[in-house]
């Protein structure tokens, strides 16, 4: 570190933990970890559409941020419906979003 | 997950403090002490301001002179170390200790009674929690044994170990005291690990033969006593009141002159009338020649004539503060000064400690009374109400559970928002229960006194780092932690 210097165990401790994450060549020596996509659209936890049995009743709304990637990982309005498989016509009246974003609706399976 | 330019920065939780003309943070979620430079010491001060994004820091950094990477390095250098922090940042609450947690010392309470009748004594004062009654007066050797077998037992991980005499008067059981410390080295030995001994004493019961067994046995001696006559004599007295100060002065003299393997320390407590610190420290170090000198303000509920007010404790600090600067200067010289208080704390900010609990009872120490009743720790030792199990049958677990869970600096919401926490956590647990009955509770009546405190030590321990960082290596072993 350049502007602080660890004067305590604790802080040293610190020091180390931050250079090693700086250190490229250490962290590719670490061993592997599972890979967690970044980004809510990429994760696959409840919260926009569906739960197993169908329903929406017991899903998180915006305002109720009930478990960790409600709020962390991802954001409410950020997720999308599944416009792949079951909602492919979702964007369709979208053309440009700046536009028309007031067309993407919610989807109520 | 942000990009460092849509951060927006607040000040991590820290307390910022100088010394030795450098200016340094105390960051309070680990425990750690960093010295900042120029650049960082700008940035900490103009977040004491406000937060900010990171877009405005990096113009005003780049205003007074600095460039762009040196402003996005030293912004990215105090957000790793989260001495700057952003709104993401989630507070970690404190893991508690392993439940197997191995002992480490075991305080054992060779009797129950004492030959003094100090008013403001804690096992049998007016603020007692003990409750002696029907129990042994004295504990005999099977007990003994069988708690030396114990502490062995509940720490084999460990190599070495630690006990603790303790009283009553401990040399009103003084042959107990030899069998014991004998059995327990050998016990050891087999094991292929060391023990060692401590004992409190009033010292009034000192012998040259005790001197000599204590001195050739490297046991550690404390001795509880309260200054020069006048202030001693207040309420450490005998049944008939006279004062002990003429007993024990000539035996303190020969215990120090003739113990020659381990330091003796003076432990003072501190009552109303008996707050001349530095008078006590002179005549307990100088002229009788005390390796160290400890002060803890009484322990007694409020309204007790010898508890002392706020003005008093504020006098308390004042003198702290003055012997405190002496320590420094000592220490600046790379000389030992004997103000304990001091020495300890700084062993502690070496580490880094960042406290579950603000001691080891009930985790790393128990107390044993004369009954094989186990304890917390020695204050606690005899009280019904406070029993962690017996000797016999071990450490009840759910009752130590019970203990710790209220002890747990997690459960003292008061404490989540003061900086010292991580070397107070709340403060004694007997001082607690004495106070507000509950061992849980935070002790309220000394917060801005501790802040006050732990800010004069973090200071002395900021300029010696800047100017003698050496001499603190010497206190880095002290306490095993």
């Amino acid at each position: 570190m350049k502007h602080l210097r660890a004067v305590n165990k604790k802080a040293r401790r610190i020091d180390q933990m931050i250079s090693s994450r700086n250190d490229v060549v250490a962290l590719q020596q670490q061993q592997q970890r599972p890979h967690v996509p970044m980004g809510c659209t990429l994760s696959f936890s409840p919260g926009w559409e569906v739960d197993s049995a169908g329903g929406t009743a017991g899903l998180c709304q915006p305002v109720e941020r009930d478990i960790y990637d409600c709020y962390v990982t991802c954001f409410w309005p950020a997720q999308v419906p599944d416009h792949l498989n079951n909602y492919p016509d979702w964007a369709s009246k979208c053309a440009a979003a700046t536009k028309d974003w007031r067309k993407l609706d919610l989807v109520f399976p | 997950m942000t990009v460092a330019a849509d951060r927006t920065y607040r000040l991590g939780e820290l307390h910022p403090f100088e010394g030795g003309s450098r200016r340094f943070v105390y960051l309070v979620p680990a425990g750690a002490v960093f010295e900042l430079d120029a650049a960082a010491e700008k940035l900490v001060a103009r977040l004491e301001l406000g937060e900010a994004a990171h877009t405005e820091l990096v113009s005003e950094l780049i205003a007074a002179g600095y460039t762009l990477d040196d402003a996005s390095e030293l912004m990215e250098e105090l957000y790793q170390a989260h001495v700057i922090v952003t709104g993401e940042t989630v507070k970690e609450p404190l893991a508690n200790p392993p439940a197997d947690f191995p002992l480490q010392s075991l305080v054992m309470n060779l009797t129950n009674q004492c030959n003094l009748s100090c008013s403001y004594c804690y096992e049998f004062g007016e603020d007692k929690v003990a409750t002696p009654e029907g129990k042994p007066k004295f504990m005999d050797v099977d007990t003994a044994k069988a708690s030396v077998d114990f502490l062995l037992n509940q720490s084999a991980s460990r190599q070495s170990v630690h006990i603790t005499f303790f009283g009553g008067e401990t040399l009103m059981n003084f042959p107990l005291l030899k069998t014991v410390v004998a059995y327990a080295t050998e016990k050891a030995q087999e094991q292929g690990r060391s023990i060692d001994f401590s004992l409190t004493t009033n010292a009034t019961l000192l012998t040259p033969a005790i001197i000599e067994f204590l001195s050739d046995n490297h046991i550690g001696v404390t001795v509880s006593m309260d200054g020069p006559p006048d202030l001693h004599d207040k309420l450490r007295v005998f049944a008939n009141g006279r004062g002990s100060y003429d007993i024990i002065e000539p035996r303190v003299r020969a215990l120090i002159a003739n113990h020659k393997t381990r330091p003796i320390t003076a432990r003072v407590t501190l009552t109303s009338g008996v707050t001349d610190v530095v008078r006590i420290y002179r005549h307990l170090k100088q002229d009788l020649g005390f390796h160290e000198v400890g002060f803890a303000p009484v322990t007694t509920s409020p309204n007790r004539l010898y508890s002392i007010n706020t003005p008093g404790m504020n006098d308390v600090l004042e003198q702290f503060s003055l012997l405190a600067e002496e320590w420094l200067t000592f220490a600046l010289r790379g000389e030992m000064h004997g103000f304990s208080n001091v020495s300890d704390t700084i062993s502690e900010i070496i580490q880094g400690v960042n406290k579950s609990h603000p001691c080891g009872a009930g985790l790393g120490l128990v107390g044993v009374g004369p009954s094989g009743d186990i304890a917390p720790c020695h204050r606690f030792v005899d009280s019904d109400t406070h029993s962690l199990g017996h000797i016999s049958t071990g450490i009840d677990r759910t009752k130590q559970d019970d203990f710790l869970t209220r002890g747990h600096i997690n459960s003292k919401y008061d404490c989540h928002t003061c900086w010292a926490r991580p070397l107070c956590a709340g403060g004694c647990h007997h001082e607690a229960y004495v106070r507000y009955g509950d061992t849980g509770h935070p002790n309220l009546h000394y917060c801005d006194w501790i802040r006050e405190w732990t800010d004069t030590c973090l200071r002395i321990y900021g300029t010696i780092s800047a100017h003698n960082p050496e001499f603190l290596d010497q206190f880095a072993e002290r306490k095993a932690l």
